[in-house]
């Protein structure tokens, strides 16, 4: 299959393209560095990313942040998402307390990113 | 069962109000929209006009010069800021002299009060330095002055809902009928009431209203002006309010200092039909700048905080139509108002009061008491003020509207005071919060909250300006649950 | 009158690193002041990832990055106050400040820092014609509701301009459950970041309309959609390109306006190329005494190099009150060549000694560049770029003896030189 990706490493945005049959990335083109080489790789055959959101905490509407402690696949965005938004916390809470364990059997905490005071 | 029903509020109605509580009355206001202020009242260009431009002979010579020297004491009495920053009428051509020596002498029959006189190139420059290359001469009217609109119109209706006037606020007027006792019936979305006297001060709706019991039909054009505002940081740019020599499409584009210290850079004129469709163009925005380069070269638009537009309520007989209906009796028209209409506003007030006092036969009120203190403006005290201020209320050190240096104690003023404000704008209109240069980026999420503890409502519910005008959707999480 | 030795005013990136910067450099009389509830500024609300990769070496979200600051502020027991609205800055260092628990206050310094952080550019200021009805939010304003207070601005979205911020408030956005029609924006380039465009827009198919603008705006009571239309080399609206997108939503993304009212009141000059204080390479503006850093000297890309300029302008507000700062002395012009411009600082002193940073912004976008110094018309220093481009400042460093000639020179001249083409 023929991928078509936008180099994220500086502006110059290389256009790069490539060929993935589900083994291997071959035909990459387009890039100017290492670097860009290397991102055309990952970002096709495992592109993951950093999830950042709200959970509700008791007693208030005013939302806590919270991260994937690490990256998590791509695909599973929306589905982490949805465990994220029906998690409700009660504070005290502090920066790194996990929020979700291992969301969507990805092997990734979500942790909170500010503190609430009781 | 009223003595007066006023329908619109306005500068005109609002005015009125306060002018019959001088009598013995019962009175109800009835305003279409959320808030008083909210149609020609507060988008125009805050001028007081010195009376000049009018035909001999029409009302709208007549009340503009009456209404001009009431402004002194209405300053006095309601704590509404009023200048005397002149106004300059600049001609661009030495061709022109005679247009503007017929507006001299139009002035002079019209009675218009101080300082009216042409002056030279050199005296405009010495007076203007900012005015265009173009500019030859122009006619200086020591009676043209600014206002704030809307302080003009929410103090008329502050005292007289302090004086004992009723105002209900999303009351449109959808039927008038006259019972058998000569009394009238007004059905409204607030409700029905009686009253001996209607007083029609319903602005670009005038027509509609008058047409309800009258068959000598008004028609009733809107005509749209766009403007532009900018910063406070060009406020010594001009002096004077300066006009252009007008032209049969109007007064021409202005450059009109505001009492802010804004600047007013407008309008256009444009008939149109939809009496609701306030929104400013590419054209006209374009057109309004292009126009004012020729009094001011080198606007700085960078400077600019926003646009709106404003309609005026444009009548076909080219004046005022004022007083009792013909074949209404004890209905009172305050129709056609544009243009000088803010000017004329307190004359046209107390003049359709006196009609109404002298065919009901009303007694004079001895308890009517003039006065109505503005709110407290926190921008505009000394620091010891501000000491006191916030030892008194510390809601004062609270700043709300960073642009504006708007108090929360302020804010909850405008919401508390008679007739306050019920949404963001009304808050916007009364206090200064959101009108500075970040246009409320900064401040809406805390005025929202204000409104919503004041007016004991969900910050859902809070408008911009009534209606379906909500800002917010909905809450992500309710309260702790997830909202679905 | 109560008196500080350094009176920081902001509390956002930029305040919390100069105070650690004073008092790492040996200030221990500091006091910031801030107008909002709690310490961090704008940084509160960027929930998303991707700071504090320069100073920590990890990812981490705004609330992280603000919070590794605020421990040291803490840690060394600097006195901040906040619900404190600065309303005055004199040029002899007099901060009026308003507050409910402590009233008027008038606080004599001996240095002041100026961190206010910036503003959004407003609709009102682009003139963009149409109704004024609700449903209209500058993409900050939109990312306090969602963030901070758990409101929902609106469902169906459109994002005017392609700064940063807008671009993550697509991806919030759509994290919360909102279709995001189209991203517009008026210049043939983005000026965020591309890392940005991959992964708040390509990754959820939103479409990016470069040399797009917004030319209507509809809806009388509630915003009901937007009128998109392509522009022009001259950046007007190409007549017959109109789109309608329905949406609830208009968020705006098209700029950032330093906040120097304050600035301005203390007599502080400002540079119309950066919108921000003209200050010399210690940070220094042209009132003595009263020092500038982060987003309301010049907007930046990254906190990273907020807290860096600002924790230098904190050590010099101490030097400058240890008599350390060099004062007095002739300062040389920088001036902006061919592609650059809102350079920072503006003045060198030509008594220098340390190395001097020069930050500005590329003003198009240029390949294969070079960017060079030039003192006295004699090149001094060179330092190729594969690429620059508006959205991403350039940073250079220059090691004093590459500005030795300084004490002889009338200006310094930094520009772009490009291959013929």
């Amino acid at each position: 299959m023929k991928y078509e990706l936008t180099c994220i490493n500086c502006p110059m945005g290389c256009r790069i393209t490539a060929d993935y049959d589900g083994k291997e990335v071959t035909n990459i083109q387009g890039y100017t560095c290492a670097r860009g080489k290397a991102y055309a790789q990952t970002e096709i055959t495992d592109p993951t990313r950093m999830v950042t959101a709200l959970v509700g905490v008791e007693g208030t509407h005013a939302p806590l942040s919270v991260k994937t402690r690490s990256p998590i696949r791509k695909p599973l965005i929306f589905d982490a998402l949805r465990v994220i938004r029906e998690t409700t916390v009660r504070p005290p809470v502090r920066i790194g307390d996990v929020v979700v364990e291992n969301v969507c059997n990805s092997g990734v905490d979500v942790i909170a990113t500010e503190n609430i005071e009781a | 069962m009223y003595d007066v029903i006023i329908i619109g509020g306005g500068v005109v109605g609002c005015g009125t109000a306060r002018e019959l509580m001088r009598r013995k009355a019962k009175v109800l206001l009835l305003e279409k929209t959320n808030d008083i202020c909210n149609g020609q009242s507060k988008a125009n260009t805050a001028i007081i006009h010195g009376g000049y431009d009018a035909k001999p002979g029409t009302l709208k010579a007549k009340f503009n010069v009456l209404g001009n020297a009431m402004f002194d004491q209405l300053h006095e009495e309601l704590d509404v800021p009023v200048q005397w920053n002149t106004s300059l009428v600049v001609s661009f051509d030495l061709g022109d002299h005679e247009a503007l020596e017929k507006l001299l002498d139009q002035g002079i029959q019209n009675g218009v009060r101080g300082e009216l006189r042409i002056i030279d190139e050199q005296e405009l420059r010495r007076r203007e330095p900012n005015v265009g290359r173009e500019a030859k001469e122009a006619l200086l009217v020591g009676a043209g002055g600014i206002v704030c609109p809307y302080e003009l119109t929410e103090a008329f209706a502050e005292n007289a809902a302090m004086n004992g006037a009723e105002f209900l606020r999303n009351a449109e007027v959808t039927r008038i009928n006259r019972l058998d006792d000569g009394r009238w019936q007004v059905v409204s979305a607030a409700g029905t009431f009686e009253a001996r006297a209607v007083v029609n001060a319903a602005g670009t709706y005038a027509d509609v209203i008058n047409n309800m019991v009258s068959a000598r039909k008004v028609h009733i054009r809107p005509r749209r002006g766009e403007y532009y505002i900018l910063d406070k940081k060009y406020k010594n740019a001009f002096h004077a309010t300066m006009f252009q020599l007008p032209s049969k499409m109007g007064k021409g584009t202005l450059i009109a200092p505001t009492v802010d210290g804004t600047v007013l850079i407008g309008p256009t004129a444009e008939d149109i039909d939809d009496k609701e469709d306030k929104r400013t163009t590419a054209a006209g925005l374009e057109k309004a700048l292009r126009q004012a380069g020729r009094t001011w070269e080198h606007i700085p638009t960078r400077g600019f905080i926003t646009t709106f537009s404003g309609l005026r309520a444009t009548g076909d007989t080219g004046d005022f139509i004022l007083g009792e209906a013909e074949d209404a009796p004890l209905f009172f028209n305050c129709c056609a108002i544009e243009s000088p209409g803010l000017s004329s506003a307190p004359a046209i007030a107390k003049w359709t009061a006196e009609q109404v006092t002298e065919r009901l036969g009303l007694e004079e009120n001895p308890n009517f008491d003039p006065i109505r203190k503005a709110i407290p403006k926190f921008r505009e005290m000394t620091n010891e003020e501000r000491q006191a201020a916030i030892a008194a209320d510390p809601d004062f050190g609270k700043i709300v509207c960073r642009c504006e240096t708007v108090t929360e104690a302020e804010i909850r003023e405008a919401i508390r005071r008679p007739v306050g404000a019920r949404d963001v704008d009304g808050v916007k209109r009364r206090t200064r919060a959101g009108m500075g240069r970040c246009q409320a980026g900064f401040c809406t999420p805390r005025t929202v909250e204000i409104l919503a503890e004041e007016l004991g409502i969900s910050p859902l519910e809070v408008t911009k300006f009534g209606g379906d005008s909500k800002l917010l959707q909905g809450y992500l999480f309710e309260e702790g649950k997830h909202h679905a | 009158m109560r008196k500080t030795d350094i009176l920081i005013i902001g509390g956002g990136p930029a305040g919390l690193a100069a105070a650690v910067g004073a008092y790492e450099a040996g200030a221990r009389d500091i006091l910031i002041l801030d107008r909002e509830e709690r310490l961090g500024g704008i940084l509160k609300q960027c929930i998303h990832n991707g700071f504090g990769l320069h100073t920590f070496k990890e990812e981490l979200t705004g609330p992280e990055y603000a919070q590794r600051f605020i421990e040291k502020v803490l840690a060394y027991q600097i006195p901040y106050q906040t619900e404190t609205m600065v309303i005055d800055v004199s040029s002899d260092k007099v901060v009026t400040c308003v507050s409910r628990q402590n009233g008027l206050e008038r606080i004599q310094a001996q240095a002041v820092i100026l961190c206010m952080g910036c503003r959004e550019r407003p609709r009102g200021s682009l003139g963009t014609p149409g109704e004024r009805c609700p449903g209209i939010f500058t993409a900050g304003t939109a990312q306090k509701f969602t963030n901070l207070e758990g409101l929902m601005p609106g469902k169906e979205v459109v994002i005017l301009g392609s700064g940063d911020i807008g671009l993550i408030m697509a991806r919030r956005m759509t994290f919360l459950g909102a279709k995001v029609h189209a991203c517009v924006e008026l210049m043939p380039y983005s000026s965020g970041l591309k890392r940005n465009i991959v992964q708040c827009l390509d990754d959820f198919g939103i479409p990016l309309l470069l040399s797009h603008t917004v030319v209507d705006i509809h809806g009388r009571e509630h915003l009901e959609g937007v009128t998109v239309a392509q522009v022009g080399s001259d950046l007007k609206p190409i007549p017959g390109t109109e789109k309608y997108f329905p949406c609830d939503t208009l968020l705006l993304s098209v700029g950032l306006i330093p906040e120097n009212e304050l600035s301005e009141m203390a007599g502080v000059k400002i540079a119309p190329s950066t919108s921000g204080a003209v200050v010399d390479e210690q940070l220094q503006t042209s009132v003595p005494g009263i020092f500038s850093a982060g987003n309301v000297l010049h907007v930046h890309d990254l906190v990273d190099f907020v807290s860096e300029e600002a924790m230098k302008a904190g050590a010099n507000a101490w030097r400058y009150i240890r008599h350390e700062l060099p004062q007095g002395g002739r300062k040389v012009p920088v001036e902006m060549g061919f592609g650059v411009g809102g350079i920072v600082p503006q003045f060198v002193s030509e008594d220098a000694r340390d190395k001097v940073s020069f930050m500005f912004r590329p003003r198009n976008v240029y390949r294969n560049a070079r960017v060079i110094v030039e003192l006295n018309g004699e090149q001094v220093y060179a330092k190729k770029a594969m690429i620059l481009a508006p959205g991403e400042m350039v940073n250079l460093s220059l090691p004093a003896e590459k500005l030795a000639g300084l004490k002889e020179a009338e200006s310094i001249l930094v520009r772009i030189e490009v291959p013929e083409a």
